[in-house]
């Protein structure tokens, strides 16, 4: 059984876990997911890409950034059959940009950058990750894999 | 001017025929006057069909105008591609020192011909085109040379340049001779974005302005030595370093065993500041070491410490703050302030390790977060050092301002068990040095003897720049007043630490965490490119205290509020590094990417029930009220959850039954 007290101006509950079982019937104010304010996710809802979004990390940001965009716009609006089949050339350029920032873009990992972000994408348009975060570059990772600790990221 | 002639006696008489229309046209042209030159002068002289005489002095007029409107544009032009000239040598010549190791040779064949250009640089048509030539990569000086060459020829009749072209070879001619000497950091005189403060939230905005603005250009200016860094660590993380280059390295070692500097980026994502200006893709430049001391905001500009100007076109102040100090400190001599710390910066805890390895007892002075936290660390030390680890302040118990009663009363406890011993209540009286030792006399007759002290009360905001820019300061809560959406003036905005921002939700306020700085640094930089977004995602705050006790927290969280708080017991398996290690995060508060809270009553397998004891506040949630709507909330032990919290905070409802709220948070959940 819970157990109250007041302290002043301080009150106290203690619960246990069958107190809490019942479903809360504390009401949330439905969200809606166009609102202009709230914090996009990967894709915004007119349908564009996020360059701002912290699951991008800094992949947008850094000295490769433009060739970032370019090659994962291709392969956003890519409509081949084998996405982004044709961007070829626009992620090579990335690549080549990545590789002479060796310390930003750490070899091994930027391979995952493009399934990640198409998976990511799925996700995010279903439920738009809400964060505040600064990634390094080094995390070419973007979605849920995003283990590199940075300072915050609050998803809702 | 035999074109101008012509083209107005071809429109003359139609324009005659239209002649008010083109009275009024003259206003507008006027204000265009100096971009269009050879159309002006035609409205111009359809307006007055009055006479011959007449005629010939408008027409004068306006030829005269016109030679000047070229001179200037001509004058201007050159200037700019001096600079680029400029940028492009000495690119060229630090390139040149490369290609010189392979290339043993050349440098001798191509020394005696640059020997002889200079020999005729003061003749300002024909450096510049041979110079490049000299150079040992060909093709891309192809470009730069037609230009500075084709330019001296019409600048003969203006004084100013060929001064300036001459200075240009013989600047020239120094880096491909010298070519050990590294390039002198010239400051660019423009940039589009100039962000004055070089931390978090300065960051922030930065890679905010590149994602959002292609190929934009940013200069950050700071005054301090070091690059972009983040700031909790160095309270936290730095300290359970094992390793003992700490100090040097600056990196650490998270609970999931990640590594990682505490520096937001390697030197190698940013650009110098000298490249700027060319690059041609933008990019982030940091200018370390300098200060701006002046801002001249009609005039789109600021100056530095040592009197260079840049102007900008949208300027972000995050100068953040300075460490406070007590008063009774200041007055207490050299002697004193030797041994004191005002912890805040990189070079702080570089000087506070070492200070605390060599010394006998440590006394911090201020309760809250950081006080708390350097205690905690310098207490964790203790164990292995044998230090004396001494916390005071005028508070009952730590975090007093922010924690109910009871909670910073557990706290402290538990703060006690890190090794630090507890003096509460206590306001310093005065502060002397006596026998090489600190001896801090408190108001109630105490006396503490320290070796050196850490003063961890609070922070100055820095609003330097109000004054000669103009901004209004804010009297409540200190900071730079700015609106909802962290503008000053319309080209100014300001974040971090140093933005009394207005927060529609929960009003005016200034919030001095971490989080805060990247959420208000990133609306910034998105309101820098034009964006519109008011301050709406709440940012959060965390602190851990020890391995046992750590809370994340959201909103206004201030001791003098009332409060509801809703406890679960706690096990074994809620603690700060348990939360991390399951999440496989680093720093706590970014675990929460790892969810997505589309429902808020998460189901789960339930857990072994756990047996209720009184007092014991191992995990739970406290509410904040503020006329009975939920302003803030702690999660106290409770992680991965702030989503929840940040939307009670959003929806700013008044709820009967505050259990029903905590319901939603799961409690008794990992």
């Amino acid at each position: 059984m819970s157990y109250c007290r007041q302290e002043g101006k301080d009150r106290i509950i203690f619960v246990t876990k069958e107190d809490h079982e019942t479903p809360s019937n504390a009401e949330l104010i439905a969200e809606d997911p166009d609102d202009p304010y709230e914090e996009q996710g990967l894709i915004l809802p007119n349908g564009d890409i996020n360059w701002n979004c912290p699951c991008l990390g800094g992949m947008a940001s850094g000295p490769c950034g433009s060739q970032f965009k370019e090659a994962f716009s291709c392969f956003h609006y890519s409509k081949e059959e084998v996405k982004g089949s044709e961007c070829i050339d626009n992620f090579r350029n990335m690549q080549e940009c990545m590789q002479r920032y060796p310390e930003l873009y750490p070899q091994e990992e930027e391979k995952e950058s493009s399934p990640q972000a198409d998976s990511d994408s799925g996700s995010a348009s279903a439920a738009p990750p809400e964060s505040s975060t600064l990634t390094p570059e080094t995390d070419s990772t973007p979605g849920p894999d995003n283990t590199l600790p940075t300072d915050n990221q609050t998803v809702s | 001017m035999l074109k101008c002639r012509t083209v107005w006696r071809k429109l003359a008489p139609l324009a005659r025929a239209s002649s008010t229309v083109c009275r009024q046209n003259v206003r507008r042209t006027g204000l265009t006057h100096g971009r269009l030159p050879a159309q002006v002068p035609a409205a111009h002289m359809s307006t007055g069909p009055t006479g011959g005489g007449r005629e010939n002095q408008l027409y004068f007029l306006l030829v005269g105008v016109t030679c000047v409107g070229a001179g200037v544009y001509a004058y201007r032009t050159v200037k700019g591609d001096q600079l680029r000239y400029q940028d492009r040598i000495d690119e060229i010549s630090s390139r040149q020192e490369k290609f010189n190791t392979e290339n043993s040779d050349t440098p001798s064949e191509s020394e005696p011909v640059l020997a002889a250009e200079s020999v005729e640089a003061t003749e300002t048509q024909v450096v510049p085109k041979p110079e490049p030539q000299a150079e040992p990569v060909p093709e891309s000086e192809a470009e730069p040379s037609p230009e500075p060459q084709a330019e001296p020829l019409p600048e003969e009749p203006s004084p100013p340049v060929p001064d300036a072209e001459v200075e240009a070879p013989s600047e020239t001619t120094e880096p491909p001779l010298g070519e050990s000497t590294p390039v002198s950091l010239k400051v660019p005189s423009h940039t589009p974005y100039l962000l004055i403060g070089g931390g978090t939230a300065s960051f922030a905005a930065a890679r905010s302005i590149r994602a959002r603005d292609p190929d934009a250009k940013v200069l950050i200016v700071t005054d301090e030595p070091d690059l972009p860094y983040m700031r909790p660590p160095l309270s936290k993380e730095l300290w359970f370093s094992d390793d003992p280059s700490v100090t040097e390295t600056l990196r650490f070692k998270q609970w999931n065993g990640k590594e990682r500097s505490i520096y937001f980026q390697p030197a190698s994502f940013y650009i110098n500041p000298e490249e700027l200006e060319g690059a041609e893709n933008g990019g982030v430049a940091v200018l370390t070491g300098r200060k701006v001391v002046h801002m001249d905001v009609r005039g789109n500009k600021v100056k530095l410490d040592d009197d260079t100007e840049i102007s900008y076109d949208k300027c972000l102040i995050a100068t953040g703050g300075v460490p406070r100090n007590l008063q009774v400190m200041e007055r207490a001599g050299e002697e004193v302030m030797k041994r004191t710390t005002l912890f805040r910066k990189v070079d702080d805890f570089k000087s506070l390790d070492k200070v605390s390895r060599n010394i006998k007892s440590i006394t911090i002075i201020g309760g809250g977060f950081l006080g708390s936290e350097l205690a905690c660390a310098l207490g964790r030390r203790s164990n292995d050092s044998g230090l004396e680890v001494i916390q005071m302040y005028p508070e009952k118990g730590n975090m007093g301002k922010v924690l109910p009663e009871y909670l910073s009363n557990w706290t402290t406890e538990k703060v006690k068990r890190e090794g630090v011993k507890i003096i509460s209540e206590a306001l310093v009286k005065s502060v002397t040095c006596k026998d090489d030792k600190v001896e801090i006399l408190l108001k109630d007759g105490r006396l503490v003897k320290t070796d050196h002290i850490v003063a961890a009360v609070g922070l100055e905001p820095n609003v330097d720049l109000a004054k000669s820019a103009g901004l209004e300061v804010d009297s409540d809560f200190g900071g730079f007043r700015v609106n909802a959406e962290l503008q000053a003036r319309s080209n100014i905005w300001v974040a971090g630490d140093a933005a009394c921002f207005y927060d529609i939700r929960l009003g005016r306020r200034r919030v001095e965490h971490h989080d805060h700085a990247v959420v208000s640094g990133r609306l910034a930089g998105e309101n820098m490119t034009g964006a519109n977004k008011p301050y709406w995602h709440q940012s959060m705050f965390w602190s851990d205290l020890g391995p046992d006790v750590g809370y994340e927290a959201i909103g206004i969280v201030d001791s003098s509020l009332p409060t509801v708080g809703v406890f679960a017991k706690a096990t074994s398996k809620d603690t700060p590094r348990a939360a991390t290690e399951k999440s496989g995060t680093g720093i706590r508060s970014e675990s929460e990417t790892e969810d997505t809270a589309t429902s808020p009553v998460a189901s789960s397998t339930p857990a072994p029930s756990v047996e209720q004891h009184r007092d014991d506040y191992g995990k739970g949630v406290i509410f904040y009220l503020r006329d009975k709507v939920v302003v803030g909330i702690i999660l106290w032990n409770v992680f991965n959850r702030m989503p929840i919290a940040r939307k009670i905070i959003k929806d700013g409802e008044e709820h009967a039954d505050l259990n029903e709220v905590a319901k939603l948070f799961n409690i008794h959940e990992d």
